[in-house]
């Protein structure tokens, strides 16, 4: 287990003064202006070595898309923005470092700003975390009056945060459709290449950032590359903020090392599945979009939970909210449920997304009945092909992977259920109407 | 997502109070010059929120007149965000996750209490009280079911607990927000399992206790009231208007 | 040059090609709904996916650059591949979800025929469906007279909602809702506002917008396309006619990218139902104060008989503004006969005079000369109205960047933000010392757009004056670029000032031989706009039962321009020949040959026999009419006799020539389609003045 003074997130569960007085003593804006008199390159080069990816679901090299940036900066500003427009369901980490340790993430900005050469920082939260907006404009506050962050700051280096929110659209989590609406209109992915590092926000370069990527970035800084690298395996390094959520007894969010073992993150923290382990049932181990495992020797029960260890599992880290079902769980109801989801936030914009998820969505439903026919799942199966990977951004991949894994490790149960509809059926007698009979 | 259409019956009018004003005027000036366009959604809210929770006609077309865009612009924004609502909602709103999280936890319990104490979805109490819709993840998943009424969240909840919630506000009180059962936030029932070296918070012991907490995690929560209506002084916005010291 | 393989077969193409243009210089096809040449990239169709090599989802050829290709491991060049089992299966998968929600109702689908739907299904889509649930039932929309919406077919390609933004320049498109609710509307079903809203009816590809007028009216197949040009205006817009029988069913854009690259107004398309109503079929006599039906010969002795008794100095002939320039030649030539100096082409009255030279009354810089302009002076002008495609044009090139504009004249809503300078003949003279000069000054190419409102008054000679000197000192004129441009609206205007159908010596104008007690015999080549005194005998030749027609003694039915082989010249100066699509109604005929014949009678024969025989001697006059489809320059030295001659300009403001859009000859005054339009027009601007 990850030992206290190893976690980032001090204050994960609020249980201490959020305000800037209470993350100084817990560590916070100690020693910045050393950090950033280091210089660019050094900030870049010491996340890169730390092997952070970013939080946010994608999993890329954060001092990597860092050093997209372009070097020489021309008159006209480029900026950062900070996603936390937390949307992805099972996930609820970003809320916690929002509205608990606000000022991790608001040091986080100025060291990242200052790595990329940026004065400007944006933080697009979701509409409906209106507490938490209110929370961290207030943190924000704090930083400006305490002279952090603004202009002529005691860091020397120039910095606004400016936050901005959003009003209800999930697809807002993609970056670039979170552009779109951080200019003002309608949250449409945007056509990559030209990717934001050159032509982002306002068409000026712009890197996008997770927030709890970014909150880690003081501590990484001030602990050095080697501690955070040290947490985890390679190539998937550090902490990280996981959401049990689910059939679990005592559902939580808790900070472990990368790649702890999803039965001992879920034993230790979330109380044990419900029943015990072997009443497990599935688990969705990244956020929706993510396809689901199957309970198992060889499937939960080996999982480790980084972004590697997911992938052996054909599945992904993604946001690390871990999603529990436990044996009782309608399973394919559940996913039709989150097929909903994304027919409800499909922003529409291109076809195979627009007609697919709609389409995914009433089949399913009537697959959770069993009204359906057993070709229909293959039939199923092909339209998540023709939608994963034939769109401008990631939404249909992720409406596609949970339904492709529902299909991949519980086909037996929909064939039940269709059986079972049918039989059921055929005592009510549809399947045979007694027409011959009346007509005798 | 349904068909989104504006509300059959609408006011004659509207016009931004002088302070909503004022403040929307504060907004479009953090965006870059030329780019007030990005204040749209910040202020179709505010028109929301002065409205009692709907985006009326003249407010869409007040916003497109305050930002100098083409009204079928903003009516593509108004649209697209289901946070605007585009017919009146009760004065206490409750908006019900769904989503599957939520589902797993009994969210769909939580429905039959909405049907039966307010109504169906979408539709206002005719005292004009309650209204409430299902929605898609709110992010609160760990302590799930949870709803959101007006502004807080009102988590880990059950039937008994979510039809208390409703007559407690029906009855002019305030039910604290956040979870309802238990537990400190998003910790595990029964105590965090982890950051309980006391050793972290140890600085100089200030901060360290719940209750000495110089910032409280219910300050700047005021339930059922508006989202910029605060009894915790408002922050004041990081670029104001030219005359904030900062911005020179 | 990059280096690409496109289905194995090597190709360089410009880097900054799309791998749709290199797939298409390559000649692989590729399907697409979204994509535009014309609009902004949206890839949100996904039907152009093609296999790039390395990558492993397909990706939208028309939003990936050949730059952002990246060679292959070896430093071979980037490889695409347009027949692949990837790229089948992206397009039959993309083809199916397009079907699934689309209707089934192609049999009574106006875009039947010719709907990219319908044609890519065949190619690309497979021949069943595995949707079973509901199809998706989608609200049609009002979006005024013209475009009819079936919105169950829509799309949602939003080439209409970039077309209405960025073309037209009139954002009132949109796309409400999201997810498979997404709508395309205009705000609250209002009618759509831009004088160019039919071409959204072409780009659309699928049968969402359809149009209105033409409405279960033909289907494609039936239909003799006939190519020719437009007269609604002086630029003489690349057309095609579409004709059953007889009759013109529609009439739709051709492309020329010289003049109105693929979009036409809606009143050239519009104006169809104005071709078959209200139409002159026959010769008529004026009888005791009332017009009766006569036969030509009768008409032509009744006219020998007045012509015979009356003065060559009190006969005299006006031009209208949709005469082709064979007519106006033959009408010259037998007024010429006539002994008759009284001949004007200005019914407007206005100051042009091929004396000064013809580079006074030309868009000299040519319409695509607007996209090598870099700034801009529009002088007594509405070029929305005035020449909608034109002013689109305008708008193409501001929206390109690093263009002022400045305005002198009435302040209009024209597509664009522009400097007002000021509405009338002072600020022109004063305009070297505002300003908005340095702008125009420190451009390397500036253009000065001079409306024909501007020439249309008593002062117009001194206001030209005033135009060609502010040309001249403000740089527009020099070697190389000659960026004084005047705008006409009529399109027989330049044709008939280049044959020099203008007052000859002691000749009258236009205004003075429609004043009392001039004239006693008027010749009317349909001339509609100005109205003769009483007192003269009138002969009017032309088209439709319009002002014209009711002043008139004898009226002798000509041609439309479908009707016709006719050469125009446009505001450019561009020769063009329009070419037959239907014949004239009844007994109409060419109106060339009206006059050839009525020549016989009046005993001064021309002689031509055939329109061959009149081209060759219209030819030898003037032989620039000879070159179809080109501009002969105008030598720049007229603009500075024009600019000598000086003149008092008076201080009234300037207005445009065009005060209806909708309404401006008795073509469009016979439509139907074109009232509603201009009383939809004329509500918003009430109801706009209301608020």
């Amino acid at each position: 287990m990850l030992a206290d003074k190893d976690r980032i997130f001090k204050n994960l569960y609020g249980q201490h003064d959020w305000g800037l007085e209470g993350a100084r003593q817990r560590g916070a804006w100690d020693g910045t202006k050393e950090i950033l008199a280091r210089g660019r390159d050094a900030i870049i080069n010491e996340v890169k070595a730390s092997g952070q990816r970013g939080r946010g679901g994608a999993g890329f090299a954060t001092g990597l898309k860092w050093s997209f940036m372009p070097k020489q900066s021309d008159d006209r500003p480029h900026y950062l923005v900070i996603n936390a427009d937390e949307s992805e369901p099972g996930t609820c980490k970003d809320r916690e470092a929002m509205r608990h340790d606000p000022h991790l993430l608001i040091e986080g900005c100025l060291i990242a700003g200052c790595a990329m050469a940026v004065n400007t920082c944006y933080i697009y939260i979701r509409g409906e975390f209106i507490r938490e907006r209110e929370r961290l404009e207030a943190a924000i506050q704090q930083a400006y009056d305490a002279k952090l962050i603004g202009k002529n700051n005691i860091h020397g280096w120039d910095f606004d945060i400016i936050l901005h929110h959003g009003a209800g659209a999930y697809i807002c989590g993609e970056e670039t459709a979170l552009l779109e609406s951080l200019e003002g209109k309608k949250g449409l992915p945007r056509l990559k290449p030209p990717f934001p590092a050159n032509m982002g926000l306002y068409g000026r370069p712009t890197t996008v950032n997770n927030v709890e990527t970014i909150a880690q970035v003081p501590d990484i800084m001030r602990r050095g590359a080697a501690w955070f690298a040290g947490i985890g395996r390679a190539n998937n390094t550090g902490t990280k903020l996981y959401c049990i959520s689910g059939h679990v007894e005592r559902p939580c969010n808790v900070e472990e090392t990368m790649g702890i073992p999803l039965r001992e993150l879920i034993e230790r923290h979330a109380g044990g599945v419900r029943g015990g382990w072997n009443n497990l049932m599935a688990v969705i181990p990244g956020g929706s979009s993510m396809p689901l495992i199957p309970a198992g020797p060889d499937q939960t029960d080996t999982l480790l939970m980084d972004f590697d260890g997911c992938r052996e599992k054909k599945s992904a880290l993604g946001t690390a909210a871990v999603i529990v079902m436990d044996k009782s769980t309608d399973i394919v109801r559940a996913m039709a449920r989150i097929s909903y989801f994304y027919k409800h936030e499909t922003c529409g914009q291109c076809t195979p997304c627009r007609e697919g998820m709609g389409w995914m969505w009433r089949v399913l439903t009537r697959m959770a009945e069993g009204r359906a026919h057993k070709n229909e799942i293959d039939t199923l199966w092909d339209v998540t092909t023709q939608i994963e990977g034939h769109t401008i951004c990631a939404f249909g991949d992720g409406a596609a992977w949970p339904v492709q894994g529902l299909l991949r490790h519980f086909r037996p149960e929909i064939e039940r259920r269709i059986d079972q509809y049918t039989a059921n059926a055929d005592k009510a007698g549809a399947l045979n109407p007694p027409v011959a009979q009346a007509a005798e | 997502m349904s068909v989104r259409r504006l509300a059959e019956k609408q006011p004659a009018s509207f016009a931004f109070t002088p302070a909503n004003l004022a403040w929307a005027k504060a907004q479009i000036a953090k965006y870059p010059e030329g780019r007030q366009q990005s204040a749209v959604i910040p202020i179709l809210w505010r028109a929301q929120e002065q409205c009692g929770g709907w985006l009326p006609q003249k407010a869409i077309e007040a916003t497109a007149e305050l930002l100098g865009m083409a009204k079928i612009r903003v009516l593509e924004v108004a649209t697209f965000y289901t946070m605007f609502n585009l017919a009146p909602v009760g004065r206490f709103h409750v908006q019900l996750c769904g989503t599957t999280p939520c589902m797993l936890r009994g969210a769909d319990d939580l429905k039959k209490v909405c049907r039966r104490m307010i109504g169906e979805e979408n539709e206002v109490t005719a005292d004009g009280t309650f209204s409430w819709i299902e929605v898609e993840c709110l992010g609160a998943c760990v302590n799930a079911p949870m709803a959101q009424i007006n502004a807080d969240y009102y988590e880990d909840l059950t039937p008994d607990i979510l039809t208390r919630i409703i007559n407690d506000f029906s009855l002019g009180k305030t039910p604290n927000p956040g979870p309802q059962i238990d537990r400190i936030n998003s910790a595990p029932i029964g105590g965090p399992t982890t950051l309980t070296d006391p050793s972290l918070f140890a600085a100089n012991g200030k901060g360290a206790e719940r209750g000495t907490v110089s910032h409280p995690d219910n300050d700047a929560k005021k339930p059922g009231e508006a989202a910029n209506l605060r009894d915790a002084p408002m922050p004041k916005a990081p670029e104001g208007d030219v005359t904030d010291p900062r911005r020179k | 040059m990059t280096r690409l393989i496109v289905d194995s077969k090597e190709i360089d193409v410009p880097p900054e090609y799309t791998l749709l243009q290199a797939c298409e210089a390559a000649g692989a096809e590729i399907p697409r709904f979204c994509f535009h040449e014309r609009l902004s990239i949206a890839g949100n169709c996904r039907m152009c996916l093609v296999e790039l090599v390395g990558s492993p989802k397909p990706v939208a050829s028309c939003a990936w650059g050949v730059r952002d290709c990246r060679p292959g491991p070896k430093g071979e060049p980037p490889e695409v591949r347009t027949r692949s089992p990837m790229v089948r299966k992206a397009r039959e998968g993309v083809m199916e979800f397009l079907l699934i929600n689309h209707p089934l109702d192609c049999p009574i689908c106006d875009q039947g025929g010719e709907c990219d739907l319908q044609d890519q299904s065949m190619a690309y889509g497979i021949d069943s469906t595995r949707f079973i649930e509901n199809k998706r039932a989608v609200e049609d929309k009002y979006l005024g007279p013209l475009v009819k919406t079936s919105m169950n077919r829509c799309i949602q390609c939003t080439r209409c909602v970039r077309f209405a933004t960025e073309v037209a320049g009139v954002p009132e498109l949109g796309a409400t809702g999201r997810g498979e609710d997404m709508e395309i509307t205009t705000y609250l079903e209002t009618a759509m506002r831009s004088e160019l809203q039919g071409n959204v009816v072409d780009i659309c590809p699928v049968g969402a917008l359809t149009s209105k007028p033409y409405a279960f009216a033909a289907r494609p197949w039936e239909l003799n396309k006939t190519e020719t040009i437009d007269v609604m205006d002086a630029l003489g817009c690349a057309i095609r006619v579409d004709t059953r029988g007889r009759e013109v069913m529609r009439i739709l854009p051709r492309v020329n990218e010289d003049i109105n690259e693929e979009w036409i107004s809606d009143k050239t398309r519009h104006v169809v139902d104005g071709l078959r109503t209200q139409r002159l079929d026959q010769p008529y006599l004026r009888d005791n104060g009332r017009l009766r039906l006569a036969s030509w010969s009768e008409a032509f002795h009744a006219i020998a008989a007045k012509v015979a008794k009356t003065s060559p100095k009190r006969i005299g002939a006006i031009v209208g503004d949709l005469a082709a320039v064979e007519e106006i030649f033959a009408l010259k030539d037998l007024m010429t006969r006539l002994q008759v100096a009284n001949l004007d082409c200005r019914q407007d009255g206005s100051s042009f005079d091929p004396a000064w030279g013809r580079a006074t009354y030309l868009f000299n810089a040519g319409i695509p000369g607007i996209d090598a302009a870099d700034a801009l002076l529009i002088v007594g002008s509405n070029p929305r109205k005035e020449a909608a495609i034109l002013n689109a044009r305008i708008r193409k090139r501001w929206r390109a960047g690093k263009f002022p504009i400045g305005v002198i004249g009435p302040k209009a809503e024209l597509t664009y933000p522009y400097d007002y300078l000021g509405a009338g003949p002072e600020t022109l003279a004063a305009i070297t010392r505002h300003s908005f000069a340095d702008a125009l000054r420190k451009a390397e190419r500036p253009m000065v757009i001079v409306g024909a409102g501007a020439f249309a008054r008593g002062d117009g000679a001194a206001v030209a004056s005033l135009a060609a000197k502010a040309a001249l000192e403000l740089g527009a004129v020099k070697e190389g670029w000659n960026g004084y441009c005047v705008l006409h609206s009529a399109a027989a205007r330049v044709g008939a000032l280049d044959v020099g159908f203008v007052p000859g010596s002691g000749g009258l104008t236009a205004r003075q031989m429609a004043a009392y007690g001039t004239l006693d015999l008027a010749f009317l080549l349909g001339v509609d706009e100005i109205e003769i005194a009483p007192g003269a005998f009138v002969i009017y030749i032309g088209t439709h039962g319009d002002r014209g027609a009711s002043r008139a003694d004898v009226i002798l039915p000509g041609a439309a321009y479908p009707e016709k082989s006719a050469i125009y010249v446009n505001t450019e100066g561009r020769v063009q020949m329009a070419t037959r699509a239907s014949f004239p109604p009844g007994d109409a005929r060419e109106d060339w040959a009206i006059l050839r014949a009525l020549s016989d009678v009046l005993k001064h024969r021309l002689p031509y026999d055939s329109l061959r025989a009149l081209r060759q001697e219209l030819f030898k006059s003037y032989p620039h009419l000879m070159r179809i489809g080109e501009i002969t320059p105008a030598d720049p030295a007229g603009i500075r006799k024009l600019a000598a001659l000086d003149g008092n300009a008076e201080k009234a403001p300037f207005t445009s020539i065009v005060d209806d859009f909708y309404l401006t000859n008795p073509i469009t005054r016979a439509s139907a389609v074109m009232a509603e339009c201009s009383v939809v027009a004329q509500g918003r601007a009430a109801a706009t003045a209301a608020e």
